[in-house]
C-alpha cells in the first residue's frame, strides 16, 4: 500500500463516522470455478456463530469456471433476510468486474481488493483496503496448483479482522464446512490466519461496519430450500423418485438420494426402501412418477421452467386419469432457456393450467426452508387425496441459497394415502365405479394393481365413472363436472394464507414464496420512514380461499407483488374476482433475475401511492456477465 | 345320472373366460386381434393370474388392444410414444406385478424413440410388443417409420426413407429377449409369449400384423401375403414351461437349449441353417442379410437369460415399495435430529 493510500483513506474516514453494527451487506465478487464457495460459506457460517443472523446470496453464472460471480452475505440484527439493494462491503477479486463493481457502490462502503486492480483510483469517497492476495498465498501454499483455491481464504481472514469477527469461530466455520478433509483444513486455516495477520499487521480501521456478538442464532440451522425440501419428501415416505437434471433443481434430487441412502435402507438387508431413476427427459420423469402412483408408491420429481413446459402432456394425463405426483418447480428465469441461473416467480400461470383442454393444478408455493420442508410433505398428502398433480412453486433464490432457520420439527401425524379402496368399503359402496362421486366432495375411489381388488382401465381418452372408453356428451359433461367439484373441494384443504390485517391500513399488501422476507421488511421501511401503514396477506397455495375476497374488500388499494413481469399471480385471482374487486389491485413488479429487495417494493409502492420518492443512486442490477453461455 | 361337464381351469385353477378382454372395436381381419388371442393363450396356459398383470399402452390402433385381453388387471392406455416410462414407474412401486406392454410401430418408431431406446437400456422386467404393420392406421394409413424402402401406400405413395429394424435397435441397446413373428403364425408367436413370461428382462417383440384396412395390398410388404411369403424363421421354437415335465429330444447337434429364469427350457431347432440366439454379433448380422433380401427374420432372434434387470441393480427391498408401512418410509425423530446437527 502506498502512502497515498493511506492518506486517501483519512479523508473519507469523516464521511461515515458512526459504527454500523450488525447490518449491513458483503458482496464478494469473484470468478466461478475458483473456490469462493467455501470462502464464501465460512464467513456466512462464522456470522451465524457470532450469533447474528444473517443470509447469503449466491448470483453465479451458468457456467463452470471461468465468469464473474457474486455472492452477497447481509448481517442483520433486525433479523431482515432478503436481498439489500445496496453493497456496504465490496470484496474485489475478479478483475473482469472490478471495476463496475466499484463506480456502483454508494459513498462511504469499503473495498477490500487484489492489489494489483489499482481500484482506489477509481474513487474518492470509498475506503479501499488493497490486499496482496498472490504474494501472501505463496508461504501458506507449496502447491502452485492448489494455490488459485487457497487465495480465496485469505479474504475472509481479512474480513475477520477488519469487521471483528472472531477468528476461532471462523476456523469452527472451515472445520464444519469442509468436514473430514484434515490437510485441507490445515491448509485453508493457514490461509484464514495469513489474512487476518496481514490486516492486522497493515490496517487501521477505516470503515463503520462490525459484527459484534449477539445471542439470536442459537440452535439455528443454516440450509438450502432444496435440501430442505428433500428432508421433506423422505420424511413423507416418498418411495419412486424420477428426475432429470436441470438447474436450479438437481440439488433437490441429489439431496434427496445423499439423505435416502443414509436414512432409508434397511439395516439388515441393505436394500433400499426407495428408487430413484435418472430419466431420459423430463416427460419420462413425470410419466415414471405417474406409473409408479398408479401402482400405489408416494412419487415425486423435481424440475424446472424448461422441464415444466415438457411435462405439458403428461400432467394432463394426470388430472384426467387422476393420479397423484408431486412436482417441484424451483422456477428460474425464463422464457424458454432465460437466465438459468437466476431466480424469478414465472411459471404461476403455466403450472396452474398446464396441458391443453379444461385443466387447472394444485400449487403450493412455499416462502421459507421450513415450509419447503413441511409442503413437501403435505404435497403428497394432498396428491393422494385429491387424486390428482401437485406442484411446489420454489424459485432459485430459496432452493439453492442458504438460510438461516430454526430446526424442522419432526412430523407428528400419519400420512394420508387418499380414498383407497378396502375391501370393506367395496361391500359399502356395492356398485364400486373408478370415478364415481360416492361422497359428493368429487373425489373417487381408486384401488391400485395387484391389490387383489376390482381392476380397471386407467385411460387420457373420455371416460364414464366406471372408467369406460366413452365419448358420450352426458359421461363428458358428468366426469368433468366432478373435477371441478374435486377442485373446489381441494379449496378447504389447503394451505391458508397467512394474513396480518392492520386497522389503521387503508392499503394491504399481497405476496408469496421468498418475496416474503424482503416484503416484511418494506412494510417496517414504510412505517418507519414514511408513516405508511400496510396489511399484508401471504399466499400459500392456489386455487385461492376466501381469505383472497375478505382481504381485497378490507382495502382500498392491494398491490400485488410479483417476481415476474406479466403480474401472473393476479392473473388468476382475476379469473376468481369480480369486477370491483379486480379494480382494486395494482402490482409491483420485479424481474430483473436478482432476488427482490425491501427497498424496491418501498420505491415502487410510494410512488403509485403518489409521494415523492428520493432519488437513490442508481440501482445495482448490474450483477450479471455478458458473453460466455 | 349324468355328470357335469368338468370345467376346463388352468394350473391355477382359473377359466378360460378369466383372461379375456372387451369386446375388439378394431376392424374384422386386424393382425391385432389375432395378437390379443395369443396372449390370451399365454397367460392362460402359463397360468398367470391377471390380477399380478398390468397392462400398459400407448396411442393408436395397436395401444386400444389392452382393453381386449385380461379384462381382470389394471391397464394404462398412457399417452402417445410413453409408455415405458408409465409402466418403468409402475414397476418401480411395485416389481412383483408383471407387465406386458403394447405398442405400435409408429408410437414406438416415431414419437415414442426416446422413450423405447431407454427402455431397452434399462433391460426392465417388461414384455413390449410392437403390433407393426408399417402405417398409421387410426390415422388412416401414413407411413411409419418401419415401412420399407419402396413400399407404397394405397393411394400409391412410395416411402422413400430406410425403416428402423426395431429388432435390431433392441439387441444393440441392451433387450434381452428379443424375438419377431407374425400374428398370423399361431404356433410361433405362442411359443414366444410363453417363453417371455419365464424371462426376466426386456422383451421386446416386433409382430408383423398387418392392417386389413389401410396395408394389406399389393406393393405393401406389411401385407399378410407379403409377411407369409417372406417369412423366414431362424429356428424352430419349443417353449417347455418349468411345471410341464415334458422331456424333448432332439438328436445331438440339431437344436440349442436355452434355461430360462424360472426354470422353464427354450428349445431352438436349427433349420438350413446354423443358429445361435445367444450371440449378439451373429444375431445383428442375420436381421441385416434377411432384411437385404426382402425377407422377415422371425422367431427368437436374440436371448440373454441371466443379465441383471433394471430392478434388480436398484436393489430394493423385497416387498413392493407401494405398500410399506409408515415406520418403513418414515425415519425416526433421531435422523431428523442427526441432520439438523449437522447443519448448525
Amino acid at each position: 500500500m502506498s502512502p497515498t493510500d493511506l492518506a486517501v483513506q483519512e479523508q473519507q474516514s469523516s464521511t461515515r463516522a458512526h459504527r454500523i453494527v450488525n447490518d449491513f451487506s458483503i458482496q464478494i465478487a469473484t470468478v466461478n470455478g475458483s473456490g469462493s464457495q467455501t470462502a464464501n460459506m465460512v464467513l456466512l457460517r462464522s456470522i451465524l456463530l457470532m450469533g447474528v443472523p444473517v443470509s447469503g446470496k449466491n448470483m453465479f453464472p451458468s457456467n463452470i469456471a471461468g465468469l464473474p460471480t457474486w455472492y452477497t452475505i447481509r448481517a442483520s440484527k433486525q433479523h431482515y433476510i432478503a436481498r439489500k439493494k445496496e453493497v456496504d462491503f465490496l470484496v474485489a477479486m475478479n478483475a473482469e468486474t472490478a471495476k463496475e463493481d466499484v463506480m456502483t457502490l454508494e459513498p462511504g462502503a469499503a473495498v477490500v481488493y487484489d492489489e494489483p486492480l489499482k481500484l482506489n483510483t477509481l474513487r474518492t469517497d470509498l475506503v479501499f483496503y488493497p490486499v496482496p492476495f498472490d504474494v501472501l498465498v505463496k508461504p501458506v501454499c507449496s502447491d502452485a496448483k492448489l494455490r488459485r483455491l487457497v487465495k480465496n481464504m485469505i479474504y475472509p481472514g481479512i474480513l475477520a479482522k477488519l469487521l471483528g469477527i472472531d477468528l476461532a469461530l471462523m476456523d469452527k466455520a472451515l472445520a464444519k464446512q469442509l468436514g473430514k478433509k484434515a490437510k485441507a483444513v490445515v491448509l485453508n486455516s493457514a490461509a484464514l490466519k495469513a489474512g487476518w495477520d496481514y490486516a492486522e499487521a497493515t490496517f487501521t480501521k477505516q470503515d463503520p461496519f462490525a459484527i459484534e456478538p449477539m445471542n439470536e442464532t442459537a440452535g439455528k440451522i443454516l440450509i438450502e430450500g432444496n435440501a430442505a425440501a428433500a428432508i421433506g419428501c423422505m420424511m413423507a415416505g416418498v418411495t419412486v423418485v424420477a428426475w432429470y437434471p436441470i438447474t436450479p433443481s438437481s440439488s433437490l434430487c441429489e439431496s434427496l438420494i445423499g439423505y435416502m441412502k443414509k436414512y432409508r435402507v434397511d439395516k439388515e438387508t441393505g436394500k433400499a426402501t426407495f428408487a430413484v431413476v435418472q430419466a431420459e427427459d423430463e416427460i419420462a420423469s413425470l410419466g415414471m412418477v405417474i406409473g409408479a402412483s398408479w401402482a400405489g408408491a408416494r412419487s415425486m420429481t423435481a424440475t424446472a421452467g424448461p422441464g415444466i413446459s415438457l411435462m405439458g402432456e403428461f400432467a394432463g394425463l394426470a388430472y384426467y386419469a387422476e393420479t397423484p405426483a408431486v412436482i417441484f418447480d424451483v422456477q428460474r428465469v425464463g422464457p424458454s432457456t432465460g437466465l438459468p441461473t437466476r431466480t424469478a416467480q414465472g411459471d404461476l400461470i403455466q403450472a396452474a393450467f398446464l396441458s391443453h383442454g379444461d385443466t387447472k393444478h394444485i400449487m403450493l408455493i412455499p416462502c421459507s426452508v421450513e415450509e419447503s420442508y413441511a409442503m413437501a410433505m403435505e404435497a403428497f398428502d394432498l396428491a393422494e387425496l385429491f387424486q390428482t398433480p401437485v406442484f411446489v412453486m420454489m424459485d432459485l433464490d430459496l432452493g439453492m441459497n442458504n438460510w438461516m432457520s430454526d430446526a424442522f420439527t419432526y412430523p407428528t401425524g400419519p400420512i394420508n394415502r387418499g380414498k383407497v379402496l378396502t375391501a370393506a368399503k367395496l361391500k359399502e359402496i356395492g356398485d364400486w365405479g373408478r370415478y364415481k362421486d360416492v361422497d359428493g366432495d368429487g373425489i373417487p375411489y381408486r384401488t391400485i394393481p395387484g391389490d387383489g381388488l376390482p381392476s380397471y382401465f386407467t385411460r387420457g381418452s373420455g371416460h364414464n365413472s366406471k372408467g369406460q372408453y366413452s365419448e358420450r356428451p352426458d359421461d363428458y359433461v358428468e366426469n368433468m363436472d366432478r373435477l371441478s367439484r374435486k377442485f373446489e373441494t381441494a379449496r378447504a384443504h389447503l394451505p391458508v394464507a397467512v394474513v396480518q390485517n392492520n386497522p389503521k391500513a387503508k392499503v394491504g399488501l399481497i405476496g408469496f414464496g421468498t418475496s416474503h422476507f424482503a416484503i416484511e421488511e418494506s412494510r417496517d421501511q414504510l412505517r418507519e420512514e414514511t408513516k405508511f401503514e400496510t396489511s399484508y396477506l401471504r399466499l400459500r397455495a392456489y386455487p385461492f380461499n376466501d381469505q383472497l375476497a375478505a382481504f381485497i374488500d378490507a382495502h382500498e388499494r392491494v398491490y400485488i407483488i410479483e417476481q415476474n413481469r406479466d403480474a401472473q399471480m393476479r392473473q388468476l385471482m382475476k379469473l376468481e374476482l369480480t369486477p370491483e374487486r379486480q379494480a382494486r389491485l395494482r402490482s409491483v413488479l420485479h424481474y430483473n433475475g436478482l432476488p427482490i429487495d425491501a427497498r424496491s417494493i418501498t420505491d415502487d409502492v410510494l410512488a403509485q401511492e403518489g409521494f415523492e420518492v428520493a432519488k437513490k443512486t442508481t440501482a445495482r442490477v448490474s450483477a450479471g456477465s455478458a458473453g460466455g453461455e | 345320472m349324468a355328470t357335469p361337464t368338468p370345467i376346463k381351469v388352468n394350473r391355477i385353477g382359473l377359466e378360460p373366460a378369466i383372461y379375456k378382454g372387451g369386446k375388439t372395436t378394431l376392424c374384422a381381419g386386424c393382425g391385432h386381434n389375432a395378437i390379443s388371442e395369443r396372449i390370451i393363450d399365454a397367460f392362460y396356459e402359463m397360468g398367470i393370474n391377471p390380477a399380478q398383470v398390468i397392462k400398459l399402452s400407448g396411442i393408436g390402433c395397436s395401444s386400444k388392444s389392452p382393453a381386449y385381453f385380461l379384462g381382470g388387471s389394471h391397464g394404462f392406455n398412457a399417452v402417445h410414444g410413453r409408455m415405458p416410462s408409465v409402466g418403468t414407474g409402475a414397476l418401480l412401486a411395485n416389481h412383483k406385478l408383471i407387465a406386458i406392454g403394447v405398442s405400435g410401430d409408429g408410437d414406438t418408431g416415431a414419437i415414442g424413440i426416446g422413450q423405447f431406446v431407454h427402455l431397452m437400456r434399462r433391460n426392465l422386467p417388461i414384455i413390449y410388443i410392437i403390433e407393426d404393420n408399417g402405417c398409421y392406421g387410426l390415422t388412416k394409413g401414413q407411413f411409419s417409420p418401419t415401412a420399407d424402402l419402396g413400399s407404397t401406400l394405397k393411394t400409391g405413395v412410395v416411402n422413400d426413407l430406410p425403416p428402423i429394424d426395431t429388432c435390431a435397435l433392441a439387441i444393440e441397446l441392451g433387450a434381452t429377449f428379443v424375438g419377431r413373428s407374425f400374428s398370423g403364425d399361431k404356433k410361433q408367436l405362442l411359443s414366444l409369449l410363453k417363453a417371455a413370461l419365464s424371462h426376466r428382462g426386456t422383451v421386446m417383440l416386433d409382430v408383423i400384423s398387418p392392417c386389413v384396412t389401410f396395408n394389406d395390398h399389393e406393393g405393401s410388404t406389411k401385407s399378410y401375403a407379403y409377411a407369409k411369403d417372406h417369412d423366414d424363421p431362424v429356428e424352430d421354437v419349443t417353449f417347455v414351461p418349468f411345471f410341464e415335465d415334458i422331456a424333448v429330444d432332439y438328436e445331438p447337434g440339431t437344436s440349442q437349449e436355452v434355461t430360462m429364469h424360472d426354470g422353464s427350457k427354450l428349445y431352438l431347432k436349427k433349420l438350413e441353417e446354423e443358429y445361435d440366439a445367444t450371440d449378439k454379433i451373429n444375431a445383428l448380422k442375420r436381421l441385416h442379410e434377411t432384411a437385404r433380401r426382402g425377407e422377415y427374420a422371425t422367431g427368437l432372434i436374440y436371448i440373454e437369460p441371466d443379465r441383471d434387470d433394471f430392478l434388480t441393480q436398484l436393489n430394493v427391498v423385497d416387498e413392493p415399495l407401494a405398500t410399506l408401512p409408515l415406520e418403513r418410509i418414515r425415519p425416526g425423530k433421531e435422523a431428523l435430529e442427526e441432520i439438523m446437527e449437522g447443519l448448525r
